[in-house]
């Protein structure tokens, strides 16, 4: 496969894309370093998802032009799925199979040599092992995220897409997922996620952008965005501000999705 | 990629071959149904329709194993509808997997598990009496004969497997094909039809198909027939197999 190191892993310009009548992408634009983690914030229905799909090869845009690992996602959707692995918002895992069998699955779809050993060594991983004889109907929300987390790893690819990855995860399935995320990065793998949880692209992520009526509007490392906050500001709450305090000042109004802890942030800026 | 295609179907194929040994309840209740009929028509009204052959199980089995086919195809619909709302369908299209591995996966577990059924329905109608004089020759031209349907029919459920927004509407399809056979020749001789249901019933494909089947049993003349009914059978799977694809390359733009 031939990739240019200089290229950015993830390169996405003036992306647009409606469903019938609704304009979820209305020219988006980003890129992600190679080896970095970029997490993608934004309320519900923003178009995180949509962007993802369109990334993964799942959707295709109507405008605009994006390429991942240096290959077009519409006129080289071939190479961008080998380029790729995708952990979609919603566990898909092979509910009648067992968890082992759904990663031998996925190892021999990637034509690799030894599935069984694989698939040991990734229930192992992410503490399934017990649970790898199991039909995965049997198994807990947080276990099949575990897993389907599991089979996006499987054969090393240099992108690596997480749709909120621990929705619905335990505290300590989060740290799991987290440690994994910050593995890959530190091995070279590119890690694009998106969230709910300010909190966890704060921990996690190297850049972080927030997609607002279909636009980008911020995007910038974490102290970068820090920035943004007047200083009036933080001096009058007496505290760092945290990422949610920038998301809801740039963002502004009440566009729900960030929780309960949103509404007291606000107070305290106002 | 295609190179793959091969090694990745079958490797789907086993994954969806392991749904159904895992749940044989589909293929208890894809042989139950045919089988009452079987029974229905045998032992209750049997009696009563006078078809001019010896033995109404064997004017009747052609008939009740087109059944069994038509309603095994909905689990083919069940399970791709079910694939596609579980976010596999999603997985496997983000990855370098063979385009079409995964409709032809299906397919083919559609073919094996009828081959099943059919083989069920047709011991069933051995213990009460269906027999038949046919050489090899006649019995594999019959076994072509299912397979071809079975392969048309389970073109036109990947329709709705694809395409349907409920799990109702992924299997409700089947109902028209279920009752097909009986605006047919599968259960009494046609001429005793008023005019245009006669008509209808001559004309349409499932008499030719098992008229065919009827004579290659009992070792009689097939005629246009089977010509007839490898046309229908050919037809309806190119028709269905165009559908299926450019329903399955929207889904996947
Ligand atoms: N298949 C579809 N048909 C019509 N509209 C759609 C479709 N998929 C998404 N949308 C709409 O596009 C918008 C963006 O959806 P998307 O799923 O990308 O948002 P999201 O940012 O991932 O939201 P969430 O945080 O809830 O997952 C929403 O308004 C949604 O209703
Ligand atoms: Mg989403």
């Amino acid at each position: 496969m031939a990739t240019s190191t200089t290229q950015a892993a993830i390169a996405v310009a003036g992306l647009e894309k409606s469903y019938k009548d609704v304009h979820v992408l209305r020219g988006v634009d980003f890129e992600v370093e190679r080896g970095s983690i970029f997490a993608l914030l934004g309320s519900n229905g923003a178009g995180k998802t949509t962007i993802v799909n369109i990334l993964s090869t799942l959707l295709k845009h109507d405008g605009g032009a994006a390429a991942v690992n240096g290959f077009d996602v519409a006129s080289a959707a071939g190479d961008v799925r080998e380029s790729i692995s995708l952990t979609g918002q919603f566990a898909a895992v092979d509910e009648i199979l067992t968890g082992r069998e759904n990663l031998v699955l996925v190892a021999r779809l990637r034509h690799l040599p030894n599935p069984g050993e694989i698939a040991d060594g990734l229930l192992e991983r992410f503490s399934l092992t017990e649970a790898g004889g199991r039909r995965t109907s049997t198994y807990s929300g947080g276990m099949r995220r575990r897993l389907d987390i599991a089979m996006s790893l499987i054969g090393n690819p240099p992108v690596i897409f997480l749709d909120e990855p621990t929705t619905g995860l335990d505290p300590e399935a989060r740290l799991e997922v987290w440690g994994a995320v910050k593995d890959l990065a530190g091995a070279g793998t590119t890690v694009m996620l998106t969230t709910q949880t300010l909190d966890e692209a704060e921990h996690l992520a190297d850049r972080i952008a927030i997609l607002h009526e279909g636009r980008i509007i911020v995007n910038g490392t974490l102290a970068e965005l820090k920035a943004l906050l007047p200083p009036a500001k933080v001096e009058y709450v007496e505290k760092q501000p945290t990422l949610e305090d920038v998301y809801f000042a740039i963002v502004g109004g009440g566009a729900g999705g960030a929780g309960k802890g949103a509404a007291t942030n606000r107070e305290e800026l106002s | 990629m295609s190179a793959y295609f091969v090694s990745d179907t079958n490797v789907l194929l086993g994954r969806s071959l392991r749904h159904i040994t895992r749940s044989m309840d589909t293929i208890i209740t894809t042989t139950l149904m045919p089988i009452a009929f079987l029974l229905l028509f045998v032992y209750v009204f049997g009696g009563a329709i006078n078809t001019g052959s010896e033995s109404y199980v064997s004017y009747l089995l052609p008939g009740i194993l087109v059944i069994t086919i038509a309603s095994g195809i909905s689990y083919t619909a069940l399970r791709l509808f079910q694939d596609m709302q579980g976010g596999i369908f999603a997985r496997f299209q983000s990855m370098p997997i063979a385009r079409s591995a995964m409709l032809w996966s299906h397919v083919l577990t559609s073919l094996v598990a009828n081959m099943v059924a059919v083989i069920v329905v047709v011991l069933v109608a051995f213990a009460i009496g269906f027999r038949s004089g046919a050489g090899v020759l006649a019995w594999l031209a019959v076994a072509g004969i299912l397979l071809l349907l079975t392969l048309a029919l389970t073109w036109i459920a990947v329709i709705p497997g694809l395409t349907a927004k409920s799990i109702d509407g992924a299997s409700a399809f089947a109902y028209p094909l279920i009752f097909l056979p009986f605006i047919s020749s599968a259960f009494v001789p046609t001429d005793t039809m008023p005019g245009p249901l006669a008509w209808f019933a001559e004309n349409q494909p499932v008499t030719s198909i098992v008229n065919t089947l009827r004579n290659l049993l009992e070792q009689q003349p097939v005629g246009a027939d089977i010509w007839i009914a490898l046309a229908w059978c050919v037809g309806i799977l190119v028709v269905a197999y165009a559908v299926a694809m450019a329903a399955y390359r929207k889904k996947t733009a």
